[in-house]
């Protein structure tokens, strides 16, 4: 008996590990995030003294996109909604000279986006999300048609190509106060 | 006496606890894995806007974040309920603070990593475009130029 007795006191007791485990779950849960690190990533143009060398592009070649304060939209002078966006902006790029109204080639065509001051950065993510999406679903369309692959499967090369095809020239203007009524 | 049977044998062996540590261990390495550590303290509020073609912020070490929203509840008192902005954990008082910020945290890296640097702006999507446009503007001045509009992922 006295033998039994000393064998099992040199287990040890493990009831206090999970107070231990719990006491650490608690310190992670409290000062950790589950941090969204998603967006659309841009590149901002370098500053420079020279003013903008708009004169050179041809008129048709600009999609002119303007938002006002009260987050409309006006392209090429004509009120839009931000869900027909994409589309105008994948005819615009590919419109390869067809339409006299639009752009000469995927290579000419620039996006030229100016909004107000007072627009909200939910429409001009918005805006900026169509014209991303339209460029994407165009350059997917040529990968697969070239490659047939989609645009995120190819190698770098062949994403560098067909970047290439269909460069997202977009140009912003600073915002200025253009009005848009009262808001 | 005999009203409550205390012999032995018809007794529920008691449930055994020593899987509970294991379980609770898989808990903590998920979250591990799954969170990072909370660098600042968010003083605005800060809703995101959603959109669809996201792309993955990759290197996190090489990410500086500016907060822009309206000061959350406990600070509305001192910094007042207009949009501000905020650096890492404070709030911004003018827009030029935005060009010590990004040459402070540039001063940190590796200086062939500079070039890979990436700020990311954490908008409220209520806020109005010309605060936003300031903000790019100083990171114009300063060559700050790849920059990220953060947002959240829409659900059709």
């Amino acid at each position: 008996m006295g033998k039994r007795k000393k064998r099992q006191s040199t287990e040890i007791n493990a009831s206090s590990m999970a107070d231990i485990a719990f006491l650490l779950l608690i310190f992670f849960l409290v000062t950790t995030t589950m941090d969204i690190d998603k967006g659309i990533i841009s590149t901002l143009p370098p500053i420079s003294d020279e003013p903008p060398d708009d004169t050179q592009a041809n008129k048709r070649n600009v999609l002119n996109i303007l938002v006002n304060k009260r987050d409309d939209l006006l392209v090429k002078g004509e009120p839009l909604q931000v869900t027909d966006l994409r589309e105008l902006i994948k005819k615009h790029v590919n419109n390869n000279g067809r339409d006299p109204n639009f752009s000469d080639s995927p290579n000419d065509a620039i996006v030229s986006l100016k909004n107000d001051r007072g627009t909200t950065y939910d429409m001009y993510v918005q805006v900026l999300n169509e014209i991303r999406g339209g460029y994407n679903e165009l350059r997917n369309e040529f990968a697969n048609s070239n490659f047939g692959m989609d645009f995120q499967d190819l190698t770098k090369e062949q994403q560098k190509t067909v970047v290439k095809t269909y460069p997202l020239k977009l140009s912003e203007a600073e915002p200025e106060e253009f009005g848009g009524g009262e808001s | 006496m005999s009203k409550f049977k205390k012999d032995g044998g018809k007794e529920t062996p008691a449930i055994s606890t020593a899987s509970l540590p294991d379980i609770i261990f898989i808990l903590l390495f998920f979250f591990m894995v799954a969170t990072v550590m909370r660098e600042t303290e968010l003083m605005v509020q800060i809703a995101y806007p959603k959109a669809t073609e996201l792309q993955k912020l990759e290197k996190k070490s090489l990410v500086n974040y500016i907060y822009v929203g309206s000061p959350t509840t406990n600070h509305e008192q001192k910094y007042g309920s207009a949009p501000r902005i905020q650096l890492n954990d404070r709030i911004a008082d003018k827009v030029e603070d935005i060009r010590d910020f990004i040459l402070q945290e540039r001063s940190k890296v590796d200086e062939n990593l500079i070039g890979s640097l990436t700020t990311s702006l954490r908008v409220d999507k209520d806020v109005t475009m010309g605060i936003v446009s300031d903000i790019k503007q100083e990171l114009r001045k300063v060559q700050a130029l790849k920059i990220n509009y953060s947002a959240v992922q829409k659900l059709d």
